[in-house]
């Protein structure tokens, strides 16, 4: 039961139907592009599966390990395993990356074992600096405040930095390509690369095809207005690339 | 059927009573036996006394105590004689422990009827430094004691003023002559056991021109769980010409502890005086603090931060005073409220007269974390002179979702995540700390509040 399986998934946002039916299922080891054009429920997704409280469900499930997640706290989420690396990381003044990082894998810790003492410093910071040495940042970075005066693309790297500190199982992308450029865009996909594995399990959510030239997903899903309409393997995104959006609209129309 | 029962809501204004203190004339600590105490000391304190008296007690109608009801002050039951369990005279170890490095270069420790432990290197008394506790600097130091002390805070100030003035012979007097430095930080502490007891303290810093200090001073006392207990004190800093003081005050009374406390550090030409102030104890504080800044290029910054939780009150006011030209000061005050607890800040900015080409700058954050706590945040400018420069802000917050879901979906609980939040929110005062090991005893005293 290491899947992620997302079933008739209903959410409303500020009473007002987002995601109408999204049935996706992500086994660890895939990676899965989610695309389509703005407004079409992608990030609604990727904050309902996180457990943003901004977010109603209506309808359906999401299971993973045996439970039902929805049912679940946010912190209880990424216990069992799921990351979202934010389109928009927020900035927490005044708390250091260093110190942030330690607080929450010591949290992960504690949940494993009651009695954990938390990571030893020495080793954290060796591993620190090697996921930073990843992603190519500066060792001071450790010490500025979690997103506080970040370019955006040092943001979308400190989200990647999160990713290969904390170890998830299922991680959920949300436009981590948007706003940078084509090196940052490099370094950033290099540390997923970096990250991939048979225990990891990635939902890339983007307009774009550009990302998947330098993170090759195994399947690419198409949103459109609520639902996911078209899943197929990569070429479907280089046909997206090619055609555009329209001839899923056709189909859209010709199916409703 | 019935009669209707007509219930008027008495408001509670008109239940209490103004707090009726217990003490005579005969109680002030003048009338000691043997005769250490100059007569002109003695009137001081009969002056004071009298003030005491006349000054009618603080109401809501005061502009300065609108915010901050003392009516709940049970004065009639406190005591300047408690009884004391020889266990708890000893503050704890914490509280004692070097701030800075392994040793502090003098330590002054004052607890309530005992007389004082005093510790201070060799070295500076060879220099001239006087540190010692207010009774034997009345003995050993008088003619120091008599053209210094009551200069900055006169006792005309205020009812409490007055009343410390009056009972305060326990103290920290503080002398650094001029042209010396000292690079080890001297540190004092009032330990404050005993039920319903009124402790009445002052604290006199005067720097010489050219001098250089940094100074932290403890006032604490244990969580007694009975009775209200009191504490009114004097602060009185004096920053010389050039002469450089750090001044670090950490208040951690017990919950028990009604607290007021008149504060005024007077900067001369080219002095600078950083003063770093937390806040986490008592019932009920309301705290005058004052700087004057009355030389050309004098200095004075002042980084605060309260912290409430309970049903405490804490009333910071607070007052910038250029009275000289090309004077600066900056003025950063954070405060975090939990449960159902209040604070104030009240700030002025008052630039005289003449007192061009001044900076004056202040800001008051609060972070709410709980609905039923308020934080009431007053800004001033009062502003004589035409080419200053002045700006202040306000902000009363309650704690982001945003930030609290992003902290969350690392694995953070939602108690640890608002932790690291109020810690993040008072790092910016935790920056102006000049030594790790008050910082440390700063976030400690945070983290004990959270959690």
């Amino acid at each position: 039961m290491s899947e992620l399986r997302i079933v008739n998934l209903h959410v409303n946002v500020n009473g007002r139907e987002i995601l109408k039916g999204v049935n996706l299922t992500i086994h660890k080891g895939e990676i899965h592009a989610l695309m389509g054009p703005n407004g079409t429920g992608k990030s609604t997704l990727a904050y309902t599966l996180m457990g943003h409280p901004s977010y109603e469900v209506t309808e359906g499930e999401v299971w993973y390990k045996g439970q039902n997640i929805l049912e679940l706290e946010a912190d209880q989420r990424a216990h069992l395993g799921l990351f979202l690396a934010f389109q928009y990381p927020v900035a927490i003044p005044g708390v250091s990356v260093a110190n942030f990082l330690r607080a929450a894998i010591n949290a992960r810790r504690r949940i494993a074992n009651p009695e954990d003492k938390g990571i030893p410093i020495p080793e954290f910071r060796k591993e620190l600096k090697k996921v930073m040495d990843l992603l190519k940042v500066d060792h001071s970075f450790a010490s500025r405040y979690l997103n506080d005066g970040f370019s955006g693309g040092e943001k979308k790297r400190a989200e990647i930095i999160q990713m290969a500190m904390l170890k998830p199982e299922i991680a959920i992308m949300d436009e981590t390509d948007s706003g940078l450029d084509i090196d940052a865009l490099r370094i950033v996909s290099e540390g997923v690369n970096a990250l991939r594995g048979p225990n990891l399990g990635v939902l890339i959510i983007t307009h774009y095809q550009r990302i998947l030239n330098y993170i090759k997903p195994d399947y690419v899903h198409i949103m459109m207005d609520g639902r996911i309409v078209e899943s197929g393997g990569p070429d479907l995104a280089l046909h997206l690339e090619e055609h555009g959006y329209d001839w899923l609209k056709n189909k859209i129309e010709m199916t409703f | 059927m019935a009669t209707p029962v007509v219930v008027t809501k008495k408001r509670r204004e008109e239940l209490l009573e103004s707090p009726q203190f217990p003490f005579t004339e005969r109680d002030l600590p003048i009338w000691a036996q043997d005769g250490d105490i100059p007569e002109a000391l003695k009137e001081y304190h009969l002056r004071a006394w009298g003030l005491f008296q006349t000054i009618p007690m603080p109401s809501l109608t005061d502009e300065a105590w609108r915010r901050t009801d003392i009516r709940g002050l049970k004065a009639s039951e406190l005591t300047l004689y408690p009884v004391l369990q020889k266990r708890s005279l000893r503050p704890p170890r914490d509280l004692l422990k070097p701030l800075v490095g392994k040793k502090h270069g003098g330590q002054v420790v004052l607890v309530p009827a005992h007389a004082a432990t005093v510790s201070v290197d060799e070295e500076w008394q060879k220099k001239g430094v006087i540190f010692t506790d207010l009774k034997t600097a009345r003995k050993h130091h008088a003619e120091f004691l008599l053209s210094t002390l009551g200069q900055i805070v006169r006792p005309e100030e205020g009812k409490f003023a007055a009343l410390a003035a009056a009972f305060a012979e326990d103290g920290v007097v503080l002398y650094i002559p001029s042209g010396v430095r000292l690079k080890a930080p001297l540190h004092s502490v009032i330990w404050s056991p005993g039920v319903r007891l009124a402790r009445f303290t002052r604290l006199l810093i005067w720097l010489d021109d050219d001098s250089e200090l940094t100074f932290v001073h403890e006032m604490a006392s244990p969580d007694q769980g009975e009775g209200q207990s009191f504490h009114a004190g004097i602060v009185e800093i004096h920053v010389g010409k050039g002469a450089h003081l750090t001044f670090v005050e950490m208040q951690s009374w017990g919950r028990d502890v009604w607290n007021f406390t008149h504060e005024r550090a007077r900067v001369e030409r080219d002095g600078t005086l950083d003063w770093i102030f937390g806040s986490v104890g008592s019932q009920l504080t309301k705290t005058f603090m004052e700087i004057d800044l009355i030389g050309e290029g004098a200095t004075g910054k002042m980084s605060g931060f309260y912290f409430t939780d309970g049903d405490q009150h804490l009333d910071h006011d607070t007052q910038q005073n250029h009275l000289a030209p090309h004077t600066t000061s900056d003025l950063l005050f954070k405060g975090a409220l939990q449960d159902r607890s209040r604070s104030v800040w009240q700030g002025m900015i008052y630039v005289a007269p003449g007192a061009q080409k001044t900076d004056g700058y202040q800001a008051n954050r609060n972070l709410t974390l709980s609905p039923y706590a308020r934080a009431d945040s007053i800004p001033g400018l009062e502003i004589m002179a035409n080419d200053v420069r002045c700006t202040h802000g306000a902000t009363v917050g309650k704690i982001d979702e945003e930030q609290l879901f992003y902290l969350l979906s690392r694995g953070i609980s939602r108690n640890e995540a608002i932790r690291l939040i109020v810690e993040g929110f008072f790092e910016p005062i935790m920056e102006r700390v000049p030594y790790g090991g008050v910082r440390q005893r700063f976030r400690t005293a945070i983290k004990q509040k959270i959690e």
